[in-house]
């Protein structure tokens, strides 16, 4: 029986490139989506905010796999059966993302004081100018510590694609295993695979976090 | 699109979904409870623990944190069996929630530790209180009152999150989903039930804090503010 060599750990850093690929679709997907989400949340328009407040509690008050396997039957209904894994993958982890980057983001926006809002509306500035040159640079400096810190949580949920057949490292890990089964050994190595990408970013948050001293203001 | 939706071929299986809930509910309250409370234990030995033992939990804490649930399942679950031990899937799965909320729940205590002044444990010492009555009274319940909304938060993610439970048939919701859409092809509708009833789950856990909150934190009820 082969045991765990070069070759698969060749093929789990093959896996951590389409993790990474992933994640990174999952951020600029959900990024795009959830910053509208976020404009929705804070709009004037009353039936705005209600449905992207609606849409914020289906995304957070369901689990990631169950949106998953929805996406990924439900493109097969629409007629889509022919889709790369990596579509349905990337379809529900933007979803996901967009309703938890939306909210991290309304909170960031609302955390600008209102007397910024005003003061930009005494100079005469019209409110997409009072939103992007005023309030969001402001934001902006707020949001990222949350914001790498949420990245960390799109890099780890990337691993639930294995469910729907995407091979990133999770799945890696789990081919392997059925050919050679030295679960601990492979576990123990796609954990540490994850915690290389994961830490970084957390210890990046951290310091952001601290340079900014958001929690003690 | 002419594909029609069949949500009555679900009906039979009531009873299953049911049986589904009521494990996942299962699996959520009991990691929940010794979640808090090895969280509660974790977060006092990192911050007044020896340093060794702080080193430790810390290592911990960042470990979990930076890794995936998923894979923690499957250590946890594989891991056992190659010691040679037997447990079953439902223990397994307990064990790997815990594993994993404990460290959360610790870094969330922690702040609420750290969010304590100092003038407070002071005062608390010129009211002649000893040790353990600072810890409990001043900065322990205090503490937790201040970080309740974060850990509702987390304890609800951890009941979506048991979900992922079902990789290693741990029967409960998601695991019956699937089962039940492999006996019917009715995939998408299954998927769709399932995520409404996670979705009023959600709900009902939360109001099911809110109220504890409200028997438990007397305090805050009396003052009608936030602290």
């Amino acid at each position: 029986m082969p045991t765990f060599g070069p070759q698969h750990l060749w093929f789990l850093l093959h896996a951590a490139g389409w993790t990474l690929a992933l994640s990174a679709i999952a951020f600029l997907g959900g990024g795009l989506l959830g910053f509208g989400v976020a404009l929705a949340r804070i709009s004037r328009n009353r039936v705005l905010r209600g449905l992207a407040s609606a849409y914020v509690q289906v995304v957070q008050g369901t689990p990631l796999l169950i949106l998953l396997f929805m996406i990924y039957f439900g493109l097969a209904i629409a007629g889509f059966d022919q889709l790369p894994a990596l579509i349905a993958a990337g379809a529900g982890l933007t979803i996901y993302a967009s309703g938890f980057l939306g909210e991290i983001w309304r909170g960031c926006i609302e955390a600008v004081p209102k007397t910024q809002w005003e003061a930009a509306e005494c100079l005469a500035m019209s409110p997409w100018q009072r939103l992007t040159k005023v309030v969001l640079p402001q934001a902006m400096r707020i949001a990222t510590a949350p914001t790498v810190g949420f990245l960390v949580q799109i890099v780890k949920n990337t691993s639930l694609a294995s469910v729907i057949g995407f091979v990133e490292l999770s799945q890696a890990g789990k081919l392997i295993n059925n050919s050679i089964f030295q679960p601990f050994v492979i576990f123990v190595t796609v954990a540490i695979f994850y915690f290389v990408i994961c830490y970084p970013l957390s210890a990046w948050s951290r310091g952001l976090e601290r340079k900014l001293n958001v929690g003690r203001r | 699109m002419t594909y029609q939706f069949d949500f009555a071929a679900l009906l039979p299986y009531w009873r299953e979904f049911a049986a589904g809930v009521w494990l996942t509910l299962q699996l959520s309250a009991v990691a929940t409870v010794l979640g808090f409370v090895g969280g509660a234990l974790c977060a006092i030995a990192r911050a007044d623990g020896p340093p060794w033992l702080k080193r430790v939990v810390g290592a911990y804490v960042e470990v979990i944190r930076n890794t995936p649930l998923l894979v923690q399942i499957f250590l946890v679950y594989f891991g056992i069996a190659v010691l040679g031990l037997r447990v079953d899937a439902t223990m397994a799965a307990v064990l790997a929630l815990v594993v994993n909320v404990v460290a959360y729940t610790c870094e969330i205590m922690r702040a609420g530790i750290e969010s304590i002044h100092k003038a407070q444990i002071e005062a608390g010492e010129c009211l002649g209180l000893n040790r353990r009555q600072i810890y409990w009274h001043v900065v322990l319940r205090p503490a937790i009152e201040r970080v309740y909304p974060a850990l509702v938060s987390q304890y609800v993610l951890l009941m979506l999150a048991s979900s992922i439970c079902s990789q290693i048939s741990a029967e409960e919701l998601t695991a019956v989903a699937n089962r039940i859409q492999s006996d019917t092809f009715r995939s998408f509708e299954t998927y769709i039930v399932v995520g409404l009833v996670y979705l009023a789950l959600s709900f009902v856990v939360r109001w099911a804090f809110w109220g504890f909150g409200l028997l438990v934190f007397t305090r805050r009820r009396k003052l009608g503010t936030a602290l």
